[in-house]
């Protein structure tokens, strides 16, 4: 493998990373604070790109320059994803958390399916693509070969944002401290008088919303179709599991290991492509059975 | 239409007319039933919706048309749908259901290869006449012997060996070709035919690079850059549907289309979605010869009139699942007419109807179709073209259209696709087809 082909995997893989973390970062947040399992998560990544797919049609229909279409996706899956996430949180999860991890899990499958069956009902069977806005950012060129600059700089760089916007807001906000108290244990976060129930459903929200703007931002670049949630729910599985639970850090860095894997198994062996990011999970669980950022629980009695 | 193809048959018919005139009885024949019901498979949810919902839409069409003319000889249709997109226990399970407890007449399934494979004994157990009106699997009846299956369309050795075809008549001096296939059933066996015809008619041809992306994969642009590094002659893709759109789109952003010929089998089922996105110079096929702008059925009465009540009813224009479905259809119809002579006017029983399904020809909205009496494997043309954007419309164009006729490219009954694709000459370039030149 030489050196150009070797560049040329590189980018491919961070590409790809930052979609498949934009994609599992939702997951990770909500399964790290709320220790739920949310396989509803692809629905709302669905809905996230079919709406962006709606607007980006509509902008397209009515003439206007594609370049809107970038503003009005984030501000479309932003409301969809808050709205639903506020709607599920308040009136379905807020009765299960006390419930068997089983039936959490059937919960949210559930919603998965009634979102897609809303998905088939919306906007039927057919395939929609909205690609202007990666018509209008055009290509650039990496030795000799074009690429989309909206896959290779305007991706990377909302994944960037995402990942430092998250940080500093756990970090460095008192909502994001009131979350991480939660996330570390929510027993003594109530008892400090932290309203653990506003931040879960504060929680969930965020992470709605961060599954909706993932399926908006991946809109423009494929067609979004019946079934594109489904694939979404296993890959963040992996990814949630690999970062170690709830690690926003993690997430970042799994990506970027499972896109990277997964470039050059296309570049060298394309058989193992769909192996990557479920190997790197084995490899990773192996040596760091907590993943890769995750820290041993301490039981409590 | 009558077929000529099974010698029997005028015997088979002396000797019947020979027992109605003793007045012995009426072997063969039924009591006209009061409707023929008809369960149909199609995927009504999931990826394959995409021909599933279209086909649906035709048998809608095409079964209004038929009672609005007083049904089948008088007997009225009525159909029922499963949907395969709920997995093939569900179908299986549906399908013994319709047969067994509600009488159902006839079947019609499916659209998955896989699926196919598991309907055709189970219609041969449960005596049922089964109509494959959309497999690809051209496994079927070259592993199987059925008295009661029958395909009324092409399978996948003569849809790619036309493909083949066609890409060595338009660039008879290519290199080299990689392959982005659906990594399922079709993706990997559709391949395997075209390469090896490919290789048998130009045997120095070189396959630069295999890619079975997953089922559903949204995003290329591994695979994309891959092959535009690599600069092969030739892309082959036979993957459909919203896969299909999402190569073609990404392929045609990145100029991969400027590099290298795609060749398309089934992309014929993408115009109308792909629009401006489908590249000039693009191989496009329509596993058979439907095209709802085929230029050789322009002042067509029946191919119009389905074509127009399709965009009417749907609001696209019609794709192959939906001709596939007209030809079940019409051959059912054609079928019961000639059973129904046959018996000498009385109503047929299932066998009497199966034995009218060996040799039948018949017309769906596009060329004729023969069942092939030995193995019960229709014979249909199949189209390719040229894809060509031109100012001011949405849907590319196919150029320099070629149909090439099925005897000429269907495998043999009772041989096996793979070594009769082995034993091909390259003489087959030069069998008689029909072109017509310029863009429709």
């Amino acid at each position: 493998m030489d050196l150009i082909i070797f560049t040329l995997a590189v980018l491919d893989g961070l590409a790809y990373a930052s979609q498949v973390f934009m994609v599992a970062v939702g997951m990770t947040l909500i399964f790290g604070v709320m220790r739920i399992l949310n396989i509803a998560h692809g629905g709302f990544y669905a809905i996230g790109a079919y709406l962006s797919a709606g607007i980006g049609l509509a902008i397209a229909s009515a003439g206007l320059s594609p370049w809107l279409h970038l503003p009005a996706l984030v501000i479309g899956a932003a409301m969809a994803g808050g709205v639903l996430g506020l709607v599920i949180e308040r009136f379905v999860l807020r009765y299960i958390y006390v419930k068997e991890e089983v039936l959490q899990l059937l919960v949210t499958f559930a919603i998965f399916m009634i979102l897609e069956d809303v998905q088939r009902l919306v906007f039927g069977v057919q395939p929609y693509a909205a690609s202007s806005l990666v018509d209008a950012m055009g290509t650039i060129n990496v030795l000799g070969i074009p690429y989309n600059a909206y896959q290779v700089l305007l991706l990377p760089g909302v994944a960037v944002l995402t990942l430092v916007g998250l940080r500093w807001f756990l970090h460095h906000t008192l909502l994001g401290h009131l979350i991480t108290a939660t996330a570390e244990d929510r027993e003594a976060a109530t008892a400090m008088g932290v309203n653990a129930n506003r931040v879960f459903l504060l929680t969930f929200t965020i992470g709605t919303v961060l599954a909706a703007l993932g399926g908006a931002f991946a809109a423009p670049t494929t067609a979004v179709q019946l079934g594109m949630g489904a694939d979404m729910i296993v890959l963040s599985f992996a990814v949630v599991v690999t970062a170690g639970l709830g690690q926003v850090e993690g997430a970042a860095v799994t990506a970027v290991l499972i896109g990277l894997g997964r470039s050059f198994a296309i570049y060298l062996m394309p058989e193992l492509d769909v192996l990557m990011p479920y190997f790197i999970m084995m490899l990773v669980l192996l040596v760091r059975p907590n993943g890769l950022f995750g820290t041993v629980q301490t039981r409590k009695i | 239409m009558m077929g000529t193809s099974n010698p029997l048959r005028p015997l088979g018919r002396a000797f019947l007319a020979g027992v109605c005139a003793l007045g012995i009885g009426t072997a063969g024949a039924a009591d006209k039933p009061e409707q023929i019901d008809i369960g149909i498979s199609a995927f009504l949810s999931g990826p394959a919706s995409v021909f599933g919902e279209p086909a649906r839409a035709a048998a809608e069409i095409m079964a209004e048309r038929i009672n609005a003319n007083g049904g089948i000889h008088g007997v009225p249709v009525n159909l029922s749908f499963i949907d395969e997109g709920a997995g093939s226990a569900h179908l299986l399970s549906e399908y013994r259901r319709l047969v067994q407890s509600e009488d159902y007449d006839v079947m019609f399934a499916s659209i998955s290869s896989g699926n196919c494979l598991k309907v055709a004994p189970l219609a041969e157990d449960l005596e049922v006449i089964n109509l494959m009106w959309d497999c690809g699997t051209q496994r079927v009846f070259e592993e199987g012997d059925y008295n009661y299956v029958f395909r009324t369309q092409a399978n996948a050795t003569p849809e790619m060996l036309a493909s083949v075809l066609y890409l060595l008549k338009t660039h008879p001096d290519f290199e080299t070709i990689a392959v982005v296939n659906q990594d399922y059933a079709w993706g990997r066996d559709s391949w395997n035919i075209f390469r090896t015809a490919l290789q048998t008619l130009k045997p120095d041809v070189e396959v630069v690079a295999e890619f079975f992306p997953k089922f559903g994969t949204p995003d290329f642009s591994t695979e994309i850059t891959r092959l535009l590094a690599m600069r092969p002659d030739v892309v082959l893709s036979t993957s459909w549907g919203g896969d299909l759109d999402n190569f073609v789109r990404q392929a045609k952003q990145r100029g991969l289309d400027e590099r290298s010929t795609l060749v398309l089998p089934l992309a014929e089922s993408s115009l109308e979605r792909l629009g401006e996105d489908m590249p000039t110079g693009a191989i496009v096929g329509a596993r058979g010869d439907h095209y709802y702008a085929h230029p050789g059925y322009a002042d067509d009465e029946k191919f119009n009139e389905f074509v127009s009540s399709f965009r009417e009813k749907t609001g696209n224009v019609p794709i192959y699942s939906a001709f596939h479905m007209v030809q079940a259809f019409d051959a059912l119809q054609a079928a019961y007419d000639r059973a129904i002579e046959a018996n000498g006017g009385e109503w047929p029983d299932t066998e009497a109807l199966a034995d009218a399904f060996e040799g039948l020809s018949f017309r769906g909205a596009t060329s004729e179709i023969t069942i092939r009496p030995a193995d019960h494997q229709g014979l249909e043309d199949q189209m390719l073209g040229t894809a060509k954007q031109v100012e001011g419309k949405d849907i590319a164009e196919l150029c320099d259209i070629t149909v090439f006729p099925a005897e000429a490219i269907t495998t043999p009954a009772g041989e096996d696709s793979t070594e009769w694709l082995k034993g091909l000459s390259a003489d087959l370039l030069d069998t008689d087809v029909t072109t017509y030149p310029g863009c429709h």
